[in-house]
């Protein structure tokens, strides 16, 4: 507890004046980190449920077969924005914004390295996904080609209206805010770090994020490349993707998925981090393998690159290419099994409690998995054959992501919270939330598993009646699932505005500040924290090693 | 097995009070019709097996943990951390899993790119939004589009798809192939990616424009075999549905010789009451313009220019031909229609889709000379 002392010292010594702004101008021009992790995670919050919002539109006209509340390209502008929306949105947004209050508390750093910047890339975003919401009000609607923006079915005058540049320009402001972002992650990881912690000193949310911020500055612009492309394909008359101008649509799968299967590991790079923190402090042991975490994350983050392939295994590629990706994609399966066992090998012989962050972040264990089980069987090339482009890999992808991604972003907010805000939440509603949430979205997805076996394609708005029944019942999951993240909603407000009124302890979490820094800083946080770096880190997780 | 688990969807349904349950819906990949296709159902029920196997071990000692290592039962914390033989161990094993699986993985997937030595060749183009259907070896081609009756129900609010027989699975025109040939078929696009995929033959495989891909099958079995475009290819992807008839040779023989025979007989042209001319009609719009025109003739506000009120769908029909045959930069060219066609085609547009010019057009004003051909 020595630190802990130190830093409380130190801070009572520098008393700054440097509060926030008043009134509004506070959020406009800040370039603290606590402020702008708040509006990061209240605008991903904000966008969370617009993206939700269109999903409910897609379940509504899924309910039953034949056509019900909207026409076609209208349901598939649906699902378009949809992917967007929570893509980069909602998710990504709200990992940045864990990582800018987080990180400069776990290292021990006063701020980002570079605030000001820092500002930039968090309106950037919100001009970005401003531009592209506009495009709902466009003649001809929102792009209805697919989240991937496939050419030439994206370029095609009566499929995309006028929307496509904005949509662009979109993706390239939301670029350039995920780069800036990125390089301050970096930046701070790098240079700010309190002397006394040596890199394999992180808290693994710190490691899990310093990734992912190089998988983003080497991706980022690979996708802005890509969707150039097509700007200039549409208006300016080259012939990238183009076959009869010597093109080859072909090669925008290629581009598209180098920088997309990279992205969807920094959707779930992060998820990582936090729940190789939570999970420790809930079993109270240190994590089991804290150096193997470390380089399972950094091995999936290679292959990453390396594997893009398989999401086009019927897209016609030689034979030797079939084989190589389904190889290198089946190798996957062994870092990320490392994590999974890790968790497990933590739990065991703890002295487990099951308040609401660690509920969520089983959870995510269990489901995560899941969805790597069905991620190891499309890797097998031929059994790809059959699952691709099917409701298969929509059950798929969704594990991943909602009790993967947002189950932990949920337990995020809960584990956390009460330390930004020295609230706490109501308990008994956090864990109403949790076992709705896990009960709805398992009736939401898990049917999604036998639609696409049999044989029902993803990206359809109606289907053939033998259908019927599953996707019925994973509507009914969703919308349970829909209402019942009003409730997060609640808590999340109640929280701030004072919450049950409990006493909250610096800890917040009963000897949480063995496994990290931040437990160590006053609750509620003040404005401005580590002004003078802590002498020394917790290092419970490499107790040998010292 | 299977029974076990169509109970415990049953129970589920009974639980969630839905009155409408189907027998014929399944929960796990179905055996198909080939080879290929079996052997990727044994692989996939391989992985399946495999991937429950580690759920069981995994999630067997997290909830085991889960229930005794908790603190309000007194469990005290252990404080181990890091063991370099577990940590070595739970890698070699995934590892050679991986490998065992990666053996019958590769055999499958060589025998499925082997195209060599086929019986016959189709060519299959995707098209916005229905297949077209070329047999290369005796010039057999023609168009499948989804059958009017889903056609019909898909497009209107309310209609009841349960009163369609394999509603939105149905064409007017299916594939037929003989069985225990090793039929080849390469697959192109003229528009956008489409996907051509028939669960029962094992696979499925895009369709490119401007490039050609390959891909086989060997049906064992004479059936019907339905499927689906499975690449999103706009606004009426939902809507391209795939039928395979697999016969006898002798049955297929005899196809092959009825359609030959079919495709050489000319148009009729001789004239049509005003009746005729509009139910004709309707079916040419419901298979060529409806997916982009709508089925009321609105098109789509911003995309797609509506039929109603058009000056060109109105006015002289002799201009709406030459705009029709020479089609523009958004729509395709209609000189595959005949003249019999184009005569049902435009009295139908033009006094319908709440239009009333009045006229009626006769196949033999409209039929150019090698219209007869």
């Amino acid at each position: 507890m020595s630190a802990a002392e130190d830093a409380h010292d130190h801070h009572d010594d520098h008393h700054h004046d440097h509060g926030p702004e008043k009134g509004l101008l506070r959020w406009i021009i800040t370039t603290n980190h606590k402020d702008i992790g708040t509006l990061y995670l209240l605008f991903a919050l904000t966008m969370f449920f617009v993206g939700g919002a269109m999903a409910m539109v897609i379940r509504a006209e899924l309910f039953e077969p034949g056509l019900q509340f909207v026409d076609p390209a209208f349901f598939n502008s649906m699902t378009t924005m949809h992917a967007l929306v929570m893509v980069f949105g909602a998710v990504m947004p709200a990992f940045v914004g864990l990582a800018n209050w987080q990180i400069p508390l776990m290292i021990g750093a006063t701020d980002m390295a570079l605030p000001r910047m820092n500002n930039m890339s968090f309106w950037m975003l919100v001009a970005g996904v401003l531009l592209l919401a506009s495009t709902l009000f466009m003649e001809g609607g929102a792009p209805n080609g697919g989240w991937t923006l496939y050419p030439p079915l994206v370029l095609q005058p009566i499929t995309v209206g006028k929307a496509l540049p904005f949509a662009i320009f979109s993706v390239h402001l939301l670029g350039i805010s995920s780069i800036m972002g990125a390089i301050n992650i970096i930046a701070t990881i790098f240079n700010m770090r309190a002397p006394a912690m040596k890199l394999m000193d992180m808290p693994l949310f710190v490691w899990t994020w310093l990734i992912t911020a190089f998988l983003l500055i080497a991706v980022m612009p690979v996708f802005a490349g890509a969707v150039t492309m097509l700007l200039t394909d549409k208006f300016f008359h080259t012939s990238f993707f183009n076959a009869a101008g010597g093109g080859d649509p072909v090669l925008y799968e290629h581009i598209f998925w180098f920088f997309g299967h990279p992205e969807v590991y920094i959707m779930i790079l992060p998820t990582f981090g936090v729940a190789s923190t939570i999970i420790p402090v809930f079993a109270r042991k240190p994590l089991f393998g804290y150096a193997s975490m470390v380089w399972a994350t950094a091995s999936i983050a290679f292959l990453s690159f390396i594997v893009w392939a398989h999401h086009m295994f019927t897209v016609g590629m030689p034979i030797a290419g079939e084989l190589y990706f389904m190889y290198a994609t089946m190798i996957i399966a062994v870092p990320t099994g490392v994590k999974v066992f890790n968790w497990t090998a933590t739990m065991w012989k703890g002295a487990m409690t099951f308040e609401t962050p660690m509920l969520f972040s089983i959870a995510f264990v269990v489901l995560f998995t899941l969805g790597g089980f069905t991620g190891l069987m499309m890797s097998i090339a031929p059994s790809d054959f059959q699952y691709h482009d099917t409701y298969f890999i929509v059950a798929h992808f969704h594990y991943t992501l909602v009790p993967a991604s947002v189950f932990i972003l949920m337990a995020a907010g809960y584990f956390w919270l009460p330390k930004w805000t020295g609230n706490m939440y109501n308990e008994k509603i956090g864990q109403l939330h949790f076992w709705l949430s896990v009960i709805s979205v398992n009736i939401l997805f898990f049917p999604q598993h036998f639609l696409g076996l049999a044989g029902m394609p993803r990206r359809i708005p109606d289907y053939a009646v033998q259908f019927a029944d599953w996707n019925m019942i994973s509507s009914v999951g969703g919308f349970i699932f829909g209402a019942s993240q009003l409730l997060f909603l609640y808590i999340v407000i109640d929280t701030i505005r004072g919450g049950t009124g409990e006493k909250v302890s610096d800890e917040v979490w009963e000897d949480a500040s063995k496994h990290s820094l931040e437990w160590t800083l006053p609750t509620p946080l003040p404005y401005h924290t580590w002004t003078t770096p802590p002498a020394s880190v917790p290092t419970e997780h490499v107790l040998d090693s010292h | 097995m299977n029974k076990e688990k169509q109970l415990f969807a049953g129970l589920i349904l009974m639980a969630l009070g839905l009155g409408t349950a189907h027998a014929d819906y399944t929960l796990n990949l179905m055996k198909g019709v080939t080879k290929v296709s079996n052997d990727i159902y044994d692989l996939h029920m391989l992985i399946l097996w495999i991937c429950v196997f580690i759920g069981i071990v995994v999630f067997g000692a997290m909830f085991y943990s889960i229930f005794h290592h908790r603190k309000s039962k007194g469990h005290v914390a252990a404080q181990f951390h890091e063991n370099t033989t577990v940590e070595i161990i739970w890698t070699i094993i995934p590892t050679l899993i991986l490998v065992a699986m990666a053996i019958p993985a590769t055999k499958t997937l060589l025998e499925l790119s082997d195209v060599e030595k086929s019986d016959m060749t189709i060519q299959v183009t995707g098209r916005q939004w229905y297949w077209d259907y070329k047999y290369l070896d005796n010039d057999i081609h023609f168009e499948s589009h989804l059958d009017e009756a889903s056609e019909r129900v898909h497009r209107t609010v309310g209609a009841d798809p349960r009163s369609v027989p394999n509603y939105l699975l149905n064409v007017d025109k299916p594939l037929v192939i003989p069985v225990h040939k090793k039929v080849r078929f390469v697959l192109t696009s003229t528009d956008v990616i489409h996907s051509w995929w028939v669960p029962d033959l094992g696979w499925k495989k895009d369709a490119n424009p401007g490039f050609i891909n390959e891909a086989w099958t060997l049906v064992e079995k004479p059936g019907t075999y339905r499927g689906q475009c499975t690449e999103l290819c706009g606004r009426d992807h939902g809507f391209m549905p795939i039928v395979v008839i697999a016969m006898e040779q002798a049955d297929y023989d005899a196809w092959v010789a009825r359609t030959i025979e079919q495709q050489k007989q000319k148009p009729d042209l001789s004239d049509q009451s005003r009746q005729q001319l509009m139910a004709h009609g309707e079916s040419v719009y419901l298979k060529n313009c409806v997916g982009c025109h709508q089925i009321d003739g609105a098109g789509v506000p911003g995309l797609i220019p509506a039929l109603t009120g058009s000056a060109i769908a109105t006015g002289k029909w002799e201009s709406l031909d030459g705009f029709l045959r020479a089609g523009t930069s958004k729509m395709p060219k209609f000189e595959k229609l005949n003249g019999k066609e184009f005569a049902e085609l435009m009295t139908y547009v033009r006094n319908n889709l709440g239009n009333k010019v009045g006229d009626e057009l006769q196949p033999k004003q409209t039929a150019l000379p090698d219209d007869d051909e």
